[in-house]
C-alpha cells in the first residue's frame, strides 16, 4: 500500500492484553482511528481507560526492556504507510525520537536527573544524527530551547533538569521531542504536573509548534477542557474501548455517549452558575481484567435500565450517530437526544 | 565547596576525638573495675614496689585521667617523652603509647599490621565491586529467568553463611586438599607472587561474602531505576538499548552502590577479625583481638582510633564523590 491512500497514522482493531498473575488485563482492547499530518486528536479517559497504554504502544514502548511482563500486541498501527506492529523492534527504534516523539506527564522524573538538559537534547540529536558533530548538536539544541521560549537558551543548555522551574522543565521536554523534527508527536497529560497558570502557556507552545512544524498530534488527557483548547478530533476512551469519537466542536455541542455526558459534566467552567455543583461520574473506572458484560460503563450508566437488558448482555459497537461522529450505545439516536437536551445540556 | 571541606575536616577531627576520649575513658575504667593496675600489667606479677612505683610514674600512670588524656593527644601529635629522672624513653609523634605486653611502641606495630589489611580490602574490594554488581546487573535485566533464580539463591547464600565456614570450607578444599595456595602471608615487598598466592583464598572468600550484598542491592536498585520515567524517555528518544542500560540506567545504579562501597572498604581497612583469625592473617583485626584477650590496653586504643580514622575518613570521601556524581547534590 503507497503512502497516500492511508491516513498518516491510523489504527485498527488494537488491543494491547497484558498477562498478569491475577489474569489477563485488558488495557486496550479494539481501537480504530485516523490521524492526518497537521492535525489534532484528544485522546479522553480516565485514570485505567487505555489512553496511555495506547500511546505507549504506537511508541512501541512495550517491546523495550525486559520480556517479562510485556504486552500482547494486537491489531495494526500504520504510520505514514508502514506497520508499527508488523515492524521488527530495531525498526520502531529508529522511528522513535525521529519520526515520532512523545512528552510525558512530569518532566521533573522524565528527565534523567545526573544529565544536563543540553546533554539529553544533544544525545537525542545525535542518536538520529550519527554524522553531527557534538558542536552541531549542541549549537540545534540551544536553537531549539530557544524556539520553546527558554530564555538565554546558550546559558540554560549546561544547566540541570533540577534548575529549571517545572514550566521551563515541560518546554525543555518539548524542545527535546522535537529535536529531530518528528512528523506525529504524542503528548501524554502534558500539563497535569503543571501550576495552572503554566498550562496554558504549555498548551499554547504545542498549539504554535504544530502549526509551525506540520505535525500531527495526539493529546491524552483526562481533561476535556485541555482537548478543547487543542483537538480536531477527540476521542472518548473507556474500559480500552473507544466509546465516542467526532470532531471537538459536535463532541462539545451534542454528545452521544453517557460517559461523554458524564465527563462534561464533571468538567470544571467559569461560565457556570456557582451554586450549581460538579457532576461526577458516579462508581468506580472498571476492572480490565473482569470487563463488565454488555456495555462496559452499564454498572454506572444512569440511563442502562431504558436498552431492555442489552447494556447488559450485549457489547454495543461503535456506531454512525451523524457524520464522522460516531458513539457506542445501546440507546436509540433519538432517546439519547432527548435525554441530552433535556435533563443535561441545562446543568452544564 | 572549601567551606564546607574545612567543616568537614573538622568534624573529622571532632569525630576522632570524641571516640579518643570514650577508649580512652574505658581504658582508665577497666583497671579499676578489674582490680588490676595498669603499672603492674607494664612490669610484670614479679616486680618489687619500687618497680611498679617507678612504671607508674614514667608512665604517668600516678596523673589525674583529664592530665594523662591531655597527655595522651599531646603525645599523638607532638610525641612524647617518658622521664622518670635518668631513665627516659622518647616515643616520636605520632606517639599511641607502649604495649603492656611486649613493651613495642603501638603506632609502628599498627603500621606494620595495616599492610595485611589494606592488601586484603584492596584486592577483595575490586573483586567483590566487579563481580557482585555485574552479578546483579545480568540478573536484574533477566529477571524471571533461571540464571535469574540461581544467581540470586547463590547470593542468599553468600549472605546467610559466615566467614568461618566459607572460609574454613575453602582452606580445607584448596590448601589441605589439593595444596593449590599456601596458608601463609608474605610481604608484597618480600615476595609479590607469595604474597599473592597467600591472599587469594582470604580474597575470594571475602569478596564472596561481599558480592552477595553487592549483587542483591545493584539488583534490585537497577529494577528500581528501569521503572523511572527518564528511562523510558531515553527508549522514547530512540537510543540502542544499550546505551538506555549502560548509560542512563547504571549512572544511577551505581550511584547508591558507592555509598556502601566507601563504607565497607573503610570498615575492612580497620580490620577484618573474622577473615583474619580463619586464614591466620596478622592484621589490625587479629591485634584487636589478642590485644582485648591480653587486656593490652594501649593497643586497643591504638587499633580502635585506627579503625575509626579509617571509617570517618571514608565517610568524607564518600560524601565528596557523591557530589561529584550527583549534581543536584550542594556541598554546604
Amino acid at each position: 500500500m503507497s503512502n497516500t491512500d492511508k491516513p498518516f497514522l491510523s489504527v485498527r482493531d488494537l488491543k494491547v492484553h497484558f498477562p498478569t498473575d491475577d489474569g489477563l488485563v485488558k488495557s486496550v482492547n479494539g481501537l480504530s482511528f485516523d490521524l492526518e499530518r497537521g492535525k489534532t486528536l484528544g485522546i479522553v479517559g480516565e485514570s485505567g481507560s487505555g489512553k496511555s497504554v495506547t500511546s505507549l504502544s504506537i511508541m512501541g514502548l512495550h517491546r523495550t526492556g525486559t520480556k517479562r511482563g510485556a504486552p500482547r500486541i494486537s491489531g495494526e498501527i500504520w504510520l505514514d504507510g508502514e506497520d508499527l506492529v508488523a515492524a521488527s523492534a530495531d525498526r520502531v527504534r529508529k522511528l522513535r525520537g525521529r519520526k515520532m516523539a512523545m512528552i510525558f506527564q512530569d518532566p521533573l522524573t522524565a528527565m534523567h536527573p545526573y544529565y544536563t538538559v543540553g546533554a539529553q537534547i544533544v544525545e537525542g540529536y545525535r542518536a538520529h544524527h550519527p554524522g553531527a558533530s557534538k558542536k552541531e548538536a549542541r549549537k540545534r539544541a540551544v536553537e531549539m530551547l530557544d524556539r520553546v521560549g527558554i530564555p538565554q537558551p546558550d546559558k540554560r543548555v549546561d544547566n540541570y533538569p533540577h534548575e529549571f522551574s517545572g514550566g521551563m522543565r515541560q518546554r525543555a521536554m518539548i524542545a527535546m521531542a522535537l529535536v529531530n523534527d518528528p512528523d506525529l508527536l504524542i503528548a501524554d497529560e502534558p500539563t497535569t504536573a503543571l501550576d495552572v497558570t503554566v498550562q496554558a502557556q504549555i498548551l499554547d507552545l504545542i498549539r504554535d509548534l504544530q502549526k509551525e512544524f506540520g505535525s500531527a498530534v495526539v493529546i491524552i488527557t483526562h481533561d476535556l477542557g485541555v482537548v478543547a483548547e487543542l483537538a480536531d478530533d477527540i476521542l472518548v476512551m473507556y474500559g480500552g474501548k473507544p466509546v465516542e469519537r467526532g470532531p471537538a466542536a459536535t463532541i462539545f455541542e451534542s454528545p452521544e455517549h453517557p460517559y461523554t455526558w458524564g465527563l462534561l459534566g464533571s468538567m470544571p467552567r467559569l461560565d457556570r452558575e456557582l451554586q450549581d455543583r460538579l457532576i461526577p461520574v458516579k462508581g468506580t473506572p472498571p476492572s480490565l481484567i473482569n470487563v463488565p458484560s454488555g456495555c462496559a460503563f452499564h454498572p454506572r450508566c444512569p440511563y442502562a435500565e431504558l436498552t431492555g437488558g442489552r447494556s447488559v448482555s450485549e457489547v454495543p459497537a461503535l456506531a454512525e450517530a451523524a457524520p464522522r461522529h460516531h458513539a457506542a450505545c445501546h440507546l436509540p439516536i433519538a432517546e439519547r437526544h432527548r435525554i441530552f437536551t433535556e435533563e443535561i445540556a441545562p446543568r452544564l | 565547596m572549601l567551606v564546607y571541606l574545612v567543616r568537614r575536616l573538622v568534624n573529622v577531627v571532632f569525630m576522632l576525638l570524641v571516640v579518643a576520649a570514650v577508649t580512652f575513658g574505658i581504658f582508665f575504667m577497666v583497671p579499676k573495675l578489674t582490680g588490676t593496675d595498669p603499672a603492674m600489667l607494664y612490669v610484670g606479677k614479679i616486680a618489687d614496689k619500687a618497680a611498679v612505683e617507678g612504671i607508674r610514674h614514667k608512665m604517668g600512670l600516678d596523673k589525674s585521667i583529664i592530665e594523662q588524656f591531655w597527655l595522651f593527644l599531646r603525645g599523638v601529635f607532638a610525641g612524647r617523652d617518658y622521664n622518670a629522672g635518668v631513665d627516659m624513653t622518647h616515643c616520636a609523634a605520632p606517639c599511641l603509647g607502649y604495649s603492656f605486653k611486649t613493651e613495642q611502641a603501638v603506632w609502628p606495630l599498627l603500621l606494620n599490621r595495616v599492610g595485611v589489611d589494606i592488601s586484603l580490602a584492596v584486592g577483595a574490594s575490586v573483586l567483590w565491586l566487579v563481580f557482585g554488581t555485574a552479578t546483579g546487573v545480568i540478573s536484574a535485566l533477566r529477571r524471571g529467568t533461571t540464571l535469574d533464580r540461581v544467581t540470586m539463591t547463590v547470593a542468599l547464600a553468600g549472605v546467610s553463611l559466615p566467614m568461618y565456614f566459607t572460609g574454613l570450607v575453602a582452606l580445607a578444599v584448596f590448601v589441605n586438599q589439593l595444596g593449590w595456595f599456601p596458608n601463609s602471608y608474605t610481604d608484597f615487598a618480600d615476595d609479590p607472587v607469595s604474597w599473592f598466592q597467600g591472599l587469594v583464598l582470604p580474597w575470594v572468600t571475602l569478596a564472596f561474602l561481599f558480592a552477595a550484598t553487592y549483587a542483591r542491592l545493584s539488583r534490585a536498585t537497577l529494577l528500581d531505576v528501569l521503572g523511572e520515567d527518564y528511562i523510558r524517555t531515553a527508549r522514547a528518544k530512540g537510543l540502542k538499548e544499550p546505551v538506555v542500560i549502560g548509560k542512563h540506567a547504571m549512572r544511577s545504579t551505581l550511584t547508591p552502590i558507592l555509598t556502601i562501597f566507601g563504607m565497607d572498604l573503610g570498615g575492612l581497612l580497620g580490620g577484618a577479625v573474622l577473615t583474619e583469625k580463619t586464614f591466620n592473617l596478622r592484621g589490625l583485626g587479629y591485634e584487636a583481638v589478642t590485644s582485648i584477650q591480653s587486656s593490652d590496653l594501649p593497643v586497643i586504643m591504638g587499633v580502635t582510633l585506627f579503625a575509626a580514622f579509617f571509617i570517618v575518613m571514608a565517610n568524607l570521601v564518600v560524601d565528596l564523590l557523591y557530589a561529584v556524581v550527583d549534581p543536584r547534590v550542594r556541598l554546604t
